[in-house]
């Protein structure tokens, strides 16, 4: 039977990447990120991981270190937050095309100025574009699961791409939470070691890494965005599988009371559960109103979110970055793309809210909730401001 | 390589666009970047190898009869073998002027 244990949720993500059996682990330390690597640290040091701990000098080494060690044909393992993710960026966008299977955990936080360590997704944001397989969690039952899952699934030869989990960080990362270990025989069973496709060995010589000219580069580029886009069925395969091993199963787009309801709320991350004690109290009251929860950003399931959203009169969306001077939080402007081209889809209202961690409470939901319907009756088909500011 | 990249369709590059063929940036013409070319007066020249030394593209190699000879096919013009020359046998000439 699998043990149910409270722990800290960063904890419990050490321990899942202890479970997953990484070769090398390379990081530098950043609040609120710092309790994963720590405890890894220490289960290297104690022998209970057989495994390289790189510490290095910053967060670009950090993933640099990773990135070799994953094409020398390691599984490879990192985590940061906010301005490491920023210092980390541009090797970000080498790993995804380079097809290396990392895994990585963000402790969501925001991006400086003003200097705050507190929660948002301002950071993950900023390198949305990476090519990485991009999830968001709820719990620290998730953030556990997810990494088990994210090797299979980055070093599955027909995906080959790396993986973010997002954690926010402190409203996740920091809170202990009952977490349900899972066996290590069967982890062993569902994650085989890594087999490279292609590794840096001196018996079979390749280049990884090479320049393109102008007349090759759109093709390499058109071969990632192909990969990234066709992970998906691996994906729900994956998922399928860690489902029935586990019996929690996870999808692209999760809902909450979304089947018939008028009004549904579009989080994502550890919104949802808030969120989800918000459309309890509002369906209480005989309001339709349901609960649409993105967990995988990237690819983005525009074919499952559609499902999910296409029978509802409106949708709130909240985000939790700003994209300044932009149309609204990127969840909103990647939710209206999504939804432009279908006939009588839903009227997408957007607040940004919960930026620098800033508490959101259920009734803070409600309060959008009706905010958004008040101006939607009230012809207001685009908006957008920012929740709770102080006029 | 296996046929000119303006050839590669998508679906033909290896995963993650490694180059299983080591060695084959030697079949990559840089010569054709240049508008000078070195030419050697080999009156002048006393076989130091100085041009071959500072060539940053290794374009210069030893010949039978002695002398060190810029390959042109990947020879870029920089012209820093004729600027080095202790005795001026290099001089670089516009290319399109000598043929």
């Amino acid at each position: 039977m699998a043990k149910r244990v409270g722990m800290e949720v960063s904890i419990a993500a050490a321990e899942a990447v202890k479970q997953a059996n990484v070769d090398v682990i390379s990081a530098y330390p950043i609040t609120p990120q710092t309790h994963v690597v720590e405890h890894l640290s220490e289960l290297v040091a104690n022998g209970e991981l057989d495994a390289e701990f790189i510490p290095v000098e910053s967060e670009h080494s950090a993933l640099s270190v990773c990135l070799g060690s994953s094409a020398a044909g390691a599984r490879s393992f990192t985590c940061t937050s906010s301005q490491g993710l920023a210092l980390m960026s541009e090797i970000t966008y080498i790993t995804s095309p380079l097809r290396l299977p990392v895994v990585m955990i963000i402790s969501n936080r925001t991006l400086s100025a003003p200097l705050s360590i507190w929660n948002d997704h301002s950071d993950v944001m900023s390198i949305r574009d990476c090519g990485w397989i991009q999830v968001f969690t709820e719990n620290g039952q998730e953030v556990y699961d997810h990494v088990f899952y994210a090797y299979r699934l980055a070093e599955d030869k027909e995906v080959l791409l790396p993986v973010i989990i997002n954690m926010d960080g402190f409203i996740l990362s920091h809170v202990i939470e009952p977490i349900e270990l899972i066996e290590q025989e069967k982890i062993d069973q569902f994650l085989p070691p890594y087999q490279p496709l292609h590794r840096l060995h001196p018996d079979h010589p390749v280049t990884m890494g090479a320049f393109a000219l102008p007349s090759i580069f759109a093709e390499t580029k058109k071969a990632q965005e192909v990969a990234l886009r066709s992970s998906l069925s691996k994906i729900l395969e994956i998922w399928k599988a860690f489902g029935d091993m586990t019996g929690r199963y996870y999808n692209p787009i999760e809902t909450y009371q979304a089947e018939d309801a008028d009004t549904l709320l579009v989080t994502m991350g550890s919104f949802g559960e808030t969120a989800s004690v918000a459309v309890d109290q509002m369906r209480e009251e005989g309001r339709s109103v349901g609960l649409v929860k993105i967990r995988l950003w990237r690819p983005f399931p525009f074919e499952e979110f559609k499902k999910a959203t296409l029978n509802a009169k409106q949708l709130v969306v909240i985000d939790r970055a700003v994209s300044v001077g932009g149309p609204g939080g990127p969840v909103a402007s990647e939710v209206r793309s999504a939804l432009y081209g279908e006939e009588g889809h839903p009227v997408v209202y957007n607040f940004v809210a919960g930026i620098s961690g800033r508490d959101v409470t259920p009734s803070d939901f409600i309060k959008m909730v009706d905010k958004a319907e008040i101006e939607i009756e009230e012809g207001n088909r685009e908006g957008y401001e920012i929740y709770g500011v102080r006029e | 390589m296996t046929k000119p990249e303006s050839e590669w369709k998508w679906q033909e590059l290896p995963v993650g666009n490694v180059v299983l063929e080591p060695g084959n940036a030697s079949q990559y013409r840089t010569g054709d970047w240049k508008t000078l070319k070195p030419v050697l007066n080999k009156e002048l020249c006393i076989h130091c190898g100085l041009c071959y030394i500072f060539c940053p593209d290794m374009a210069y190699s030893l010949n039978a009869e002695g002398f060190f000879i810029a390959d042109l096919f990947y020879c870029k013009g920089c012209g820093i073998c004729a600027k080095e020359c202790p005795t001026g046998a290099i001089t670089m000439v516009v290319e399109e002027e000598e043929k």
